[in-house]
């Protein structure tokens, strides 16, 4: 019975992987929508999937998010998959976001700042009005261009670290907690934290970080930079002994500055949260940048009384490929465990009926 | 920093790490067996082609090796093909490379809760077939079989013993020779004939 | 395997040597530029590959507030590629991405701008023109950032 089971699932199964595709491909008198054309139409979504599957691979996520038909978790999931199949070459430089070439860097504390505010390709200032028009334009005009500033763009942390107002972080503490290899040990370190955030759900970091804004563990944070931008990646390959450049990741870098009261052994300085994230992505930084705050507060000797200052609720929950895994195997048979519950209940209602008739004998 | 050495490693690494990991598979599953690996593989002296390709199949940065020093002048080619890890003591390792058999009570062994994190060594011998006889029983083999090789060193035997009665914990032995390869799994039983 | 601790710092350009300069820039050419500019070049001798070219991760690292302790940011796909000319001369690139014959074209072109005899004419012919190109892609991004900058007039306005 069980082989026919088996074999009866497997025409189902490839029935339906059938009705899969051909509802992938749509309406054959549209074109086909080509992965090139989600990598470079649809960067925001590329970008959250190379975020959230945790590598960084434009085309290779553009092709994830066609297979998965817009399923920007299932996307994910198919990236991280697929990086379980190469080996690891090895490891960058920390990336020196100093060094970035700039497309966008604001700041909320300060309007005059070395290098000025440059809003880069924004969304920030539409009316959010759906544009009626877009399907009919096809080139738009050319975007201005201007002399650039020479000037460096230190950043807006940096700035108040000069001042002694904000609390540096700590500097390189060896060789930092990798969540991809083991599991770290609680208390989770703040490398280990960063990369769970950094690989963790927009909408949970949302959330989280929004969590801390309504008082849940509020330590009023202000957006002191935000930057985007192409950053180079370097390496050591063993054999040659000298750091080579391999190419160019855009990121986006937030650092909230938040209150800090003081303690009885510090004085009262600004203290940061850290964002960085894949491509052009200000809510994925500035959410990581608020929980990433808010789950420095046993460090701090701060009061740890909200969802987001507790590091193992956060980080077990941020992963969405975790927890579609989770969620979603229960929809896989469950025939024996439920049929071991089923005959227990069975077995209680059987007794309460005896014990009924008894009494009724009575 | 090492030098890039003179020669590649697997001419398909993909197609020919796959062929020499089912080898391991079956020499593993079938205590003894000898299998042949390798074809065509340019191995850098003093490694045979066996060797060098248990290297290339089992070994990555994520798996510290030892050398012994005897086969030094292969460790470049090693750094560079498995981007292994080179370690300088054998207790630190995960895989060891050797001619003579290092002690194996001084060699990782796992835990009973961990027991995948005991050593593999990897031991190219002068003989694998011929030479000293051996009666190998255990899980794999139907019935006691019989063994030969040279270079497993006079005290082989009793080592075994030692560190068959640790199970699960246990260290195992991946043996070259030539383009030939054999496995004595830490769940063997070996005694001389 | 490369190393696992990195210095401070990154050196800027200036401080770098020709050939890290030659393979950044080969590094973010297309794998048709380089093969296009090598077509013209002199008789191009024989080579063996060594490793790859093959595809693989790095880990991205950032710093913790940009400039504090370094923690894992997330991978990479890159694809390496080495191998050695006739002449003994070993060519190495890792690029950014999946394109083997992108690896293997600059690991042939960093092993014959090692060849002293070739390096002026590739620097000229192949490296400047890419360099040249790439030098035009950031300055098209840099000025229109640069026409996104905010001139907050009021504010010059009241300090004049």
């Amino acid at each position: 019975m069980a082989y026919v089971a088996v074999k009866g699932g497997e025409q189902a199964i490839a029935a339906a992987h059938a009705w899969r595709a051909e509802a992938r491909r749509g309406d054959p008198a549209v074109s086909k929508l080509e992965p090139a054309q989600i990598e470079g139409q649809l960067g925001r979504a590329v970008e959250r999937v190379m975020a959230e599957g945790s590598l960084y691979d434009r085309g290779l996520a553009a092709l994830a998010i066609a297979q998965a038909e817009g399923d920007l978790i299932e996307a994910a999931f198919l990236l991280r998959a697929y990086r379980t199949t190469l080996p690891r070459f090895g490891v960058s430089l920390p990336l020196d976001t100093t060094a970035m070439a700039i497309q966008r860097r604001i700041s909320a504390v300060f309007k005059d700042l070395p290098g000025g505010q440059v809003l880069g390709p924004t969304t920030d200032y539409t009316h959010r009005l759906i544009d009626f028009a877009l399907p009919a334009q096809d080139l738009p005009p050319a975007a201005p261009m201007a002399e650039p500033d020479p000037a460096p763009m230190p950043r807006v942390a940096d700035l108040l670290a000069a001042e002694g107002l904000i609390r540096p972080d700590p500097a390189d503490a060896g060789e930092p907690a990798d969540l991809t290899r083991a599991p770290p040990a609680l208390p989770l370190p703040r490398a280990a934290r960063l990369q769970g955030l950094a690989r963790g759900d927009e909408g949970f970091l949302l959330g989280m970080g929004y969590s801390t804004q309504r008082g849940y563990g509020g330590s009023h944070p202000f957006a002191g930079e935000i930057r985007m931008g192409a950053v180079s990646v370097e390496i050591i390959p063993d054999e040659l002994g000298f750091a080579i450049d391999i190419g160019d990741v855009v990121l986006t870098e937030c650092q909230m500055v938040n209150q800090f009261h003081g303690t009885k052994t510090e004085p009262a300085r600004f203290t940061t949260g850290y964002g960085l994230a894949f491509g052009q992505a200000d809510r994925r930084a500035m959410s990581m940048a608020l929980v990433d705050r808010a789950l420095q507060a046993g460090d701090l000797g701060e009061d740890v009384t909200a969802p987001a200052q507790d590091a193992e609720f956060v980080l077990s929950h941020a992963d969405n490929i975790e927890a579609t895994g989770f969620v979603e195997h229960l929809k896989l048979p469950h025939y024996v465990d439920f049929q071991s519950e089923i005959e227990a209940v069975r077995r209680l209602h059987a007794q309460a009926r005896a014990h009924a008739e008894a009494e009724a004998a009575e | 920093m090492m030098l890039a050495p003179d020669l590649p490693g697997f001419a398909d690494p993909v197609a020919d790490a796959q062929a020499t990991f089912r080898a391991v598979l079956d020499a593993m599953a079938r205590p003894g067996t000898i299998h042949a690996v390798a074809p065509g593989l340019d191995a850098p002296a003093p490694l045979d082609p066996a060797t060098a390709a248990l290297l290339l199949t089992l070994v990555d940065p994520d798996t510290p090796l030892w050398v012994e020093p005897a086969l030094a002048p292969a460790r470049d080619w090693i750094a560079f093909h498995c981007g292994a890890l080179l370690v300088a003591v054998p207790e630190a390792a995960s895989f060891l490379l050797a001619t003579v058999l290092p002690p194996l009570d001084t060699l990782r062994r796992g835990s009973d809760e961990a027991p995948e994190e005991g050593a593999s060594v990897i031991l190219q011998l002068s003989a694998l077939g011929e030479g000293t006889r051996f009666r190998l029983d255990g899980p794999g083999l139907a019935a006691p079989a019989s063994f030969a090789a040279a270079g497993l060193g006079a005290g082989f035997v009793a080592a075994w013993h030692a560190n068959r009665a640790g199970f699960p914990r246990g260290v195992d032995l991946l043996l070259g020779c030539d383009t030939r390869i054999a496995a004595l799994p830490r769940s063997v039983a070996v005694d001389q004939i | 395997m490369m190393t696992d601790t990195a210095p401070p710092t990154q050196p800027n350009d200036a401080e770098k040597t020709p050939r890290q300069r030659w393979m950044a820039v080969l590094a973010r050419a297309g794998a048709e530029a380089i093969a296009a500019r090598l077509r013209r070049a002199e008789a191009i001798p024989e080579w063996r590959r060594l490793r790859g070219p093959d595809t693989g991760l790095v880990m991205l690292r950032g710093r913790s507030g940009g400039g504090g302790a370094s923690f894992n940011l997330g991978e990479m796909t890159v694809t390496r590629c080495t191998l050695r000319l006739a002449s003994g001369l070993v060519g190495h690139a890792t690029v950014a991405g999946r394109n083997l014959r992108h690896a293997e074209l600059a690991a042939l072109a960093d092993a014959l701008l090692q060849d002293p005899a070739r390096q002026d004419a590739l620097l000229a012919d192949l490296i400047a023109p890419l360099a040249a190109a790439q030098q035009v892609q950031r300055q098209a991004l840099a000025a229109r950032a640069a026409a996104t900058r905010v001139q907050f007039f009021a504010l010059q306005t009241m300090r004049t």
